[in-house]
């Protein structure tokens, strides 16, 4: 694919401690322009405090995160005006907004018109009200809800309020797009078609860092993969590499306590659950022994 | 009776059982008893305010009764489908007659008990007052006996929640000309300032309980009939002709008027209504709940006195022109809201109301002692400013009274014309500004901080702006105040009291209005100045009164009375309501367009 050697994002040595407790241990990470970068690990891998630390929530205790060359300020409305944008886990929408209003908020950064100019409605303000609602129904039609552009954004269904909130984001013209979980509750189709949207997104030439659970989602669409692993990184690498990884393997089931969890035993826990209910709370035991690091 | 009743269709009966012909015949002969009992005489004395003791000419409350009946003749008449009267009731449903009944029986039942307790006894009443009772109860049972969708199968209380349900569906009007529509804009606000008019000129409180009865009841008949949806439709296709419209009327209203005290309650309105738009800034768009406003309100009003001329003024040389004034006013309370929102709005929620709440009084008990005594003199503490002389522009007075094509503005009349103008530029201010990026960033603030400041948004800065844009309006309009009331004291600028303006009454009048609305606030203030100041007799009761009045809306409509379409929604699920009629529901999958 595009790999370019400009770097876009750039986290040198990023560590975030909470008193005693390090949330993120000495993180190097990067996104080259016209990439799609996954991160991944299991729950409280760290993922979100080192999101976190990317969109200026948190200042990290040590390291640098710079973004083109320059440092990010430490508040997240300047990492967006720098050219970083993002969406959430669970939807942020404006949700008593229309579906344009919404857009042209996201719009904000790259306009500047204040107070004054919105009481005077000189030329100028005019001219600027119009391009930016022509951008933001250029990125309706792009996500394809340009049809319902006065529709309240509550009203949506659900995966129309994920596309929806990245539009938002892409609004705001940035360099690097960060997707956190973005196919968080969606069934497969919609899972594809949010496959599709990222490539058209990266296909614009603004790099990508998603974060997600859904493994095939994840391999799919990355160029590469970097696992958190109690908030170190354990393996950087193209999807192969890190599939192939024991070592993610063991971080994601744990790790083999009886030889190689083998084929035959996978279609014994699958006998099992087809079985009867008896069998069920056996699975379900297996499951959390098997999952280390599985904590809210 | 009983025969044709068992044999109706149970899903068109009627609640109270009487046969429908005779149902139909009774509410319109009903309706014109009620407006023909207006006519005789229903007390022997005119002890009671209004003279209701002559026959053949209704007087005081008797007219609203009159009128009442005739109402509910009218929607009796568009009910049956009377060619002519068919917009009155475009969907035909029964809510617009039952209701205009209860009008009549309200104001009418009203009447006779107040006759009845004023001057002690039932025996005051002469025989026209029973006539008037019985007659206006009639077409209350007429329209529940006209046959309803789902009486007698469910309880009562359901088939009467039916009965005075708002029509479902209400068809689209016929496309009209422009002029047609502008023909009835006109006539709508020369009706509703008649309408509000009599409100003010109300001379005795139960003239005024009697004018909310009709007025409440019937405003609730025209939107259960749908005629107020269709208005506001109309209103949307012709929204400056519309605001045209209501600033000439506001114009018109001191010409109507003969004694200057009701300019001079128009102008109070005026300066609440003022106060409460810009309040909306802060609370209806960037949800910032401040409970210290009416601060703001003082600083301009001091400001604005202090430079006034006025000889008790610290600065009793200086005498600026008005403009200059009204500019030191909103300066004066922009750079009060700068030091107030600047350490205050890092706060969210609860903590900013405590902490403004806090603001509030600080000013308060700080002009209080700025007397020379426990602090610089500056204010003349309690003793406030006093003997503020009237405004002159080129020479008109505005303490004296003019002459203009035959009508007398008097000094309350000269104020009101220069609120109007004030008023006009607030509302200006406010829709341009809610119509813009700066708007937008409110409300994405008040949706939602978080992700709004993950859009770029510079949360601390927005809010400031919206806080000290709030703050210089108020300051404006309390520089009109201060000429106004001749005086400035410390004390109306309190959190909550008895009168208007005051934190509390100026935060009900936006909520109780309608949050995010130019209107709401403007009714909200007019409704929340008018009560105390009509209803006399609930003096000092008016702030129990004021509460429950308050916890009946939050229950029933917490939108406020003009709903913001965002409110309505997030209060009621309406589901789909928002969808504009143009759109068209396709099922084809929003995707396709990305995958190119």
């Amino acid at each position: 694919m595009t790999t370019q050697t400009t770097p876009v994002l750039e986290a040198r040595d990023v560590t975030m401690r909470f008193g005693g407790l390090t949330a993120v241990r000495s993180v190097d990470f990067t996104v080259n322009s016209g990439e799609i970068v996954g991160l991944i690990g299991p729950n409280g891998a760290g993922k979100t405090t080192f999101f976190n630390c990317l969109t200026g929530l948190y200042v990290p205790t040590e390291g640098k995160v710079s973004y083109k060359g320059t440092v990010l300020p430490p508040k997240p409305h300047l990492v967006t005006q720098a050219g970083i944008a993002r969406t959430f886990q669970n939807i942020r929408l404006f949700a008593n907004m229309t579906v344009l209003e919404n857009v042209l908020v996201g719009r904000h950064t790259r306009t500047k018109e204040g107070l004054w100019s919105a009481l005077l409605r000189g030329p100028g303000f005019k001219k600027a009200e119009k391009a930016s609602e022509d951008r933001s129904m250029e990125l309706l039609d792009f996500i394809g809800l340009a049809h319902k552009r006065d529709h309240l954004a509550r009203n949506l269904p659900y995966g129309e309020q994920r596309k929806l909130e990245i539009a938002r984001a892409l609004a705001s013209e940035p360099g690097l797009l960060l997707l956190d979980e973005p196919t968080a509750g969606m069934n497969p189709q919609e899972t594809r078609a949010t496959e599709e949207l990222v490539f058209a997104i990266r296909d614009q030439g603004i790099a990508i860092l998603l974060i997600e659970h859904d493994m095939r989602f994840v391999f799919n669409l990355s160029d590469r993969v970097a696992v958190l692993v109690q908030g170190e990184k354990l393996v950087e690498g193209t999807p192969q590499v890190v599939q192939a990884d024991e070592r993610v393997v063991a971080a994601y089931l744990g790790t083999p306590f009886e030889g190689a969890p083998g084929a035959d035993e996978v279609a014994e826990v699958e006998a099992a659950e087809a079985d009867a209910d008896t069998a069920t709370p056996t699975a379900t035991a297996d499951s959390t022994t098997s999952t280390r690091g599985e904590s809210q | 009776m009983t025969e044709i009743l068992t044999k109706t269709d149970p899903a068109t009966r009627g609640l109270v059982p009487l046969p429908h012909a005779a149902a139909r015949v009774l509410l319109l002969a009903g309706g014109a008893a009620t407006a023909a009992s207006a006519f005789l005489a229903w007390t022997w004395t005119s002890a009671f305010p209004g003279d209701l003791t002559i026959n053949g000419y209704p007087g005081g409350l008797q007219w609203l009764t009159f009128t009442a009946g005739i109402l509910t003749v009218l929607f009796a008449l568009a009910r049956y489908g009377t060619p002519g009267l068919g917009w009155l009731s475009p969907t035909g449903n029964n809510a617009p007659v039952v209701l205009s009944a209860l009008g009549a029986l309200g104001t009418t039942w009203f009447t006779v008990i107040a006759i009845a307790t004023d001057l002690g006894g039932l025996t005051n009443l002469e025989p026209g007052a029973y006539v008037a009772a019985v007659a206006s109860l009639l077409p209350l049972l007429a329209a529940l006996a006209l046959p309803q969708q789902g009486a007698g199968e469910q309880t009562a209380k359901e088939t009467l929640g039916h009965y005075i349900a708002k029509a479902e569906r209400i068809p689209a009007p016929r496309a009209t000309a422009p002029w047609i529509q502008r023909l009835v804009i006109t006539a709508v606000t020369i009706i509703g300032l008649a309408t509000f008019t009599y409100g003010i000129d109300t001379e005795y409180g139960e003239l005024f309980i009697g004018y909310l009865f009709v007025v409440v009841f019937t405003l609730w008949a025209l939107h259960t009939a749908g005629l107020v949806d269709r208005f506001s439709a109309l209103v949307a296709g012709n929204r400056s002709f519309t605001l045209a419209m209501g600033f000439a009327a506001a114009i018109a209203f001191p010409f109507t008027q003969t004694d200057d005290h009701y300019a001079n309650i128009g102008v109070n309105i005026l300066i609440f209504g003022t106060v409460a738009l810009g309040l909306n800034i802060v609370v209806g768009l960037a949800g910032l709940l401040d409970l210290g406003y009416v601060a703001f309100l003082g600083v301009g009003a001091y400001t604005a006195a202090l430079v006034s001329g006025s000889e008790f003024s610290t600065f009793s040389g200086v005498q600026f022109p008005f403009w200059a004034a009204a500019l030191s006013g909103a300066a004066a309370s922009l750079i009060f809201g700068v030091l107030i929102g600047a350490p205050t709005l890092r706060l969210r929620g609860d903590y900013l109301a405590i902490v403004t709440l806090g603001f509030g009084e600080i000013f308060r008990i700080a002009v209080n002692n700025l007397d020379g005594d426990s602090g610089p003199d500056l204010t003349n503490g309690p003793n406030g400013i006093p003997a503020i002389p009237d405004l002159s522009f080129f020479g008109y007075n505005f303490g004296e009274s003019h002459d203009i094509a035959g009508f007398t503005l008097g000094r309350f009349a000269n104020y009101y014309l220069l609120m109007v103008l004030i008023m006009a530029i607030v509302v200006l201010v406010y829709t341009r500004a809610a119509d813009s990026r700066i708007g937008r960033s409110w409300i994405a603030i008040r949706e939602d901080e978080t992700a709004a400041t993950a859009m770029g948004i510079n949360g601390f800065r927005v809010k400031l702006v919206a806080f000290a844009l709030g703050a210089s309006l108020a300051g404006l309009a309390g520089t009109v105040s201060a000429h106004v009331t001749y005086s400035v004291v410390p004390n109306p600028y309190q959190f909550a009291g008895s009168t208007p303006p005051n934190s509390a009454f100026l935060l009900a009048a936006v909520v109780l209005g309608g949050m995010g609305t130019v209107a709401g606030p403007l009714l909200g203030a007019a409704l929340l100045y008018l009560l105390p100041e009509k209803l006399v007799f609930l003096q000092d009761k008016s702030l129990l009164a004021f509460g429950i009045a308050l916890v009946l809306l939050m229950r029933f409509r917490p939108e406020g009375i003009i709903a913001n379409r965002r409110r309505q929604l997030e209060f009621h699920e309406t589901g789909q309501l928002d969808v504009p009629d143009t759109t068209t529901l396709t099922d084809q999958p929003a995707v396709t367009k990305t995958g190119a």
